[in-house]
């Protein structure tokens, strides 16, 4: 069955000036370093990788909130890369995103009334009040907060509660495509699994596309059915959920699954500690960004970059291994 | 799917308004001195409002029996050069200082609080332009700017409003801007950027009101600072005329009479003094309570 691509993601790229002085030395961060990856129609594609290694970045290049430098964002063919924010308007209703910390997510001095329905207004302006609010009212049932909720204010729910209300308002407008930028770190792990859960039973019901962005791998486990591993800006492993826990092939991917904890102590599992700190995005290792920490380093590994080459049916890896 | 967590305080339907309020109510009480300035300044307000028709003579009509009298029972403040009360002649006067000093602040806190607004949001060459501008008239000291002002357009309460209102532009600009900046980078604006608002949506709805309690605090010390503007240029002849019950006014007027009746130049500047110190205290207290990072 061949699936219909929804977002294409090609050779991206995104560095940030470290100073911003006339005089000082040009330093540049290289937050993404060439990414590439294609999520399907109706699948969740979960990006995962330690703080700092552009993830959350590459999650604002492909809805524009940063521009991006080098690369394609393709979006139902469309590259997205070098529009303007005018253009941008226009697929700023199919796809939405979901934030890190409901906190600070949704503005303290609005009613949760006016912040979901805010979207509409954007992009509707001439729909009726009541007619706004009564959408409102039904996604944010789907979401689990009941209506006398409508006229409180954003400090007066709990973390989980507020991403419920972030959820909604990502869904208020009908999306197609959500980037969940660590949508439950945030939360207790109670909390998560309903979190997880209710994302789950929504994209069932309409059809979303999930691009969700999360530095625990169990998390990504759950949710999942394509997997990103990212490493100082660049993915070294791209699988389906399956291949990626089952038979991971990149050196990082393995570290980064022997960390999971277990709950049975008694099961013996081959531990891979990483060695020294991540490299600085500034002054990323030549060769293969991550042989200054690999414990299968080659010689190889020093000079040249392992691109992503197919290694298995649905499976990716940039290492010099395969 | 219920959430247990949402059924919780199914009465917590205390308005937030309501809740807010009382809690700012709560907090702002336990600062006496600010608490009592407010008292004062309310006073004030009363006096601006119902002075003219409780005031127990004329403020206006001269006495040529009753000239630079000392404080009496009959004239608690006692009587300037033509005779006339001076107690009423200060309850009249509220109006004016008042009415002069917060239209200067509002104006200029309208004003002030759009440019901030304009140059921390869209940053850049807008920002470096705007910036720039209030550095040369911060190099001005307030005073020089406003006599500089009223120079040019001559005498009256009107320039004298419009001298004072020039002069606190730059500053609200300044606080402005940077309370712009910071909300600026908050995640709640960056939300409203991914669901497609507009800029003049984002500043309005979401950066604004963020900077309200910044503006409140700042306005109230402000007002302070304008009285006592108003009050020396009104002192040095610019502002009102010299006949009417004006503060500054009427300390210009008495001081030549400092050595033979003191009560003639003490009772404007005391009622000045108090009053500057009440909006700085009123400020303070409610910069504590609404704008706590400020502090310094």
């Amino acid at each position: 069955m061949k699936k219909e691509v929804l977002l294409e993601v090609k050779d991206v790229k995104k560095v940030f000036p470290l100073s911003t002085s006339w005089f000082a030395e040009k330093k540049y961060v290289r937050a993404v370093d060439g990414v590439s990856f294609t999520i399907n129609k109706g699948e969740t594609f979960g990006l995962v990788g330690e703080s700092g290694c552009g993830k959350s970045t590459t999650g604002r290049l492909v809805n524009g909130l940063i521009k991006v430098d080098e690369g394609e964002v393709n979006y139902k063919g469309n590259d997205l890369a070098n529009i303007s924010e005018k253009e941008w308007k226009k697929y700023r209703k199919p796809m939405q995103m979901i934030f890190q910390d409901p906190y600070a997510s949704l503005s303290p001095r609005m009613k949760i009334k006016d912040i979901l329905m805010e979207p509409l207004t954007i992009h509707f302006p001439k729909m009726s009040s009541s007619e706004k609010q009564s959408i409102v009212k039904e996604l944010l049932g789907k979401c689990g907060i009941s209506e006398y909720h409508l006229e409180k204010y954003p400090h007066e729910f709990s973390g989980g509660q507020r991403q419920r209300i972030g959820i909604a308002r990502s869904l208020i407008l009908k999306p197609e495509l959500i980037i969940a930028d660590e949508p439950v770190s945030a939360l207790d792990v109670s909390i998560q699994s309903q979190i997880l859960n209710l994302m789950k039973d929504l994209q069932e019901e309409y059809e979303l596309t999930y691009l969700f962005i999360s530095h625990d791998l169990s998390v990504v486990e759950h949710i999942s059915d394509r997997v990103g591993v990212m490493y100082l800006g660049s993915l070294v492993e791209v699988a389906s959920k399956q291949a990626i826990f089952k038979e991971p092939k990149h050196p990082y991917t393995k570290a980064l699954l022997s960390s999971i904890p277990q709950p049975d102590p008694k099961v013996k599992r081959e531990q891979i500690v990483l060695q020294g700190d991540i490299p600085s995005a500034s002054n990323p290792p030549a060769g293969c960004k991550f042989h200054t920490r690999c414990p299968l380093a080659m010689d190889i590994c020093k000079k040249e970059v392992a691109q992503l080459q197919q290694v298995a049916e649905d499976q990716q890896v940039a290492c010099h291994l395969y | 799917m219920s959430d247990v967590q949402t059924e919780i305080m199914p009465e917590g339907a205390v308005s937030m308004k309501e809740g807010k309020l009382s809690n700012f109510w709560k907090d702002f009480r336990k600062k006496k001195p600010a608490l009592i300035s407010f008292y004062f300044i309310i006073l004030l307000f009363i006096i601006t409002l119902i002075g003219p028709y409780i005031v127990p003579y004329d403020p206006a009509a001269p006495d040529y029996n009753k000239v630079l009298e000392s404080p009496s029972l009959q004239h608690l403040f006692g009587t300037d050069s033509f005779g006339r009360d001076i107690l009423s002649r200060l309850a009249v006067g509220a109006r004016i200082s008042l009415t002069v000093s917060i239209s200067a602040v509002l104006l200029g806190a309208l004003v002030g609080t759009f440019l901030g607004l304009i140059s921390g949001f869209f940053g850049k060459w807008v920002d470096r332009a705007i910036m720039r501008v209030c550095d040369v008239l911060f190099a001005f000291p307030d005073l020089i700017l406003a006599i500089g002002i009223v120079a040019i357009l001559g005498p009256g309460l009107k320039n004298v409003v419009i001298a004072v209102a020039f002069f606190s532009i730059p500053s609200f600009a300044r606080i402005v801007r940077s309370a712009t900046l910071e909300t600026k980078e908050m995640l709640f604006v960056e939300a409203t950027r991914s669901i497609g608002a507009s800029n003049k949506r984002m500043i309005w709805k979401h950066i604004f009101p963020e900077t309200v309690p910044t503006i409140i605090v700042y306005f109230t010390m402000k007002v302070g600072t304008a009285i006592l503007a108003a009050a020396s240029l009104s002192f040095l002849g610019l502002g009102a005329e010299p006949s009417s019950p004006d503060w500054g006014a009427m300390l210009s007027n008495s001081r030549d009479y400092i050595d033979s009746s003191f009560h003639l130049v003490f009772f404007p500047g005391l009622i000045i003094f108090l009053t500057v110190l009440a909006f700085n205290l009123l400020g303070d207290g409610l910069r504590d309570v609404l704008d706590p990072k400020t502090k310094d």
